[in-house]
């Protein structure tokens, strides 16, 4: 546990600062969210300052990682590796994409705002985390 | 412009985060792969420690700013319950979501996160189109 603890620290301070970039962003806001989708309709193109500012830092970020031979506080960088494109990930995206559009919410939005004490954000996580489970259920007995 | 400022301070702020986690930890800030490795018990206190943080985010912005930021939900609870499902089962099998693909996929100028953000987008965009054609 104490071996982890400055993993978990800056797990911590990472997690707070992206959840504080995401409600000074509007991304919290479904009905923002909503607008940025909403092509056909009083399009609202904020939420492409939010993506286009967080990877222009992360990319920043990216040039001193490969400068880097290690993370801080970790043995190497766990990044996934390069694949090809698959329907495994085109339809799931979509998926996503459509729950993402109906609800207005994706993870780390849905997250932060459990912290707002509303009903739809804790009901909004307990489904997702449901779809998870049941997504890994369905395929682990395909494959099994 | 101006009315731009805080989506891309906001947005810079994700960004800055999600570069801390990968030189500090190592590890990409995909919240979708985070909240799956904690549902399936995989280095939980780090995972739940990232998450802990999440949900300070909006608490240090209230502190910040004096007053939580604005949220409006229009959505019935039903729908919010299906589109949950969606976003978890979607983002398990396409391996992703708007932070994992979006942020730090198309920083690292990934062929699969470019296709995974463009299908996203079509069927948010169509989801949405949906919802505005049935008066909701």
């Amino acid at each position: 546990m104490t071996r982890f603890l400055p993993q978990i620290l800056s797990a911590l301070a990472c997690g707070a600062l992206f959840g504080l970039g995401l409600a000074l962003s509007g991304m919290l806001d479904p009905a923002r969210v909503q607008g940025f989708l909403d092509l056909a309709g009083a399009w609202d193109p904020s939420l492409a300052f939010v993506l286009g500012g967080a990877v222009a830092v992360m990319a920043l970020g990216l040039v001193l990682v490969r400068r880097l031979a290690r993370p801080a506080f970790a043995e190497g960088f766990h990044l996934p590796d390069t694949r090809p494109v698959d329907r495994r990930l085109i339809l799931g995206s979509a998926l996503f994409g459509l729950g993402w559009g109906l609800g207005g919410f994706c993870p780390g939005p849905a997250l932060a705002a459990l912290s707002l004490g509303r009903a739809e954000p804790l009901v909004f996580v307990t489904c997702m985390v449901a779809g998870m489970v049941l997504h890994d259920r369905l395929f682990a007995r395909r494959a099994g | 412009m101006t009315a731009y400022l805080p989506a891309l301070l906001g947005g810079m702020l994700i960004g800055l985060a999600a570069a801390l986690l990968l030189v500090l930890n190592g590890r990409v800030a995909g919240i979708s792969g985070i909240v799956g490795r904690l549902a399936e018990g995989s280095n939980v206190a780090v995972n739940a420690a990232f998450v802990a943080g999440l949900l300070l985010g909006p608490v240090l912005y209230r502190g910040l700013a004096g007053g939580w930021p604005a949220v409006t939900i229009t959505a019935p609870l039903p729908l919010i319950a299906a589109a949950g499902l969606l976003v978890g089962f979607g983002t398990r099998m396409g391996s992703g979501c708007t932070s994992g693909h979006g942020v730090v996929g198309l920083a690292r100028l990934s062929p699969r996160s470019f296709a995974a953000v463009a299908s996203f987008l079509v069927a948010g965009v169509l989801a949405v189109a949906l919802l505005r054609s049935s008066g909701l």
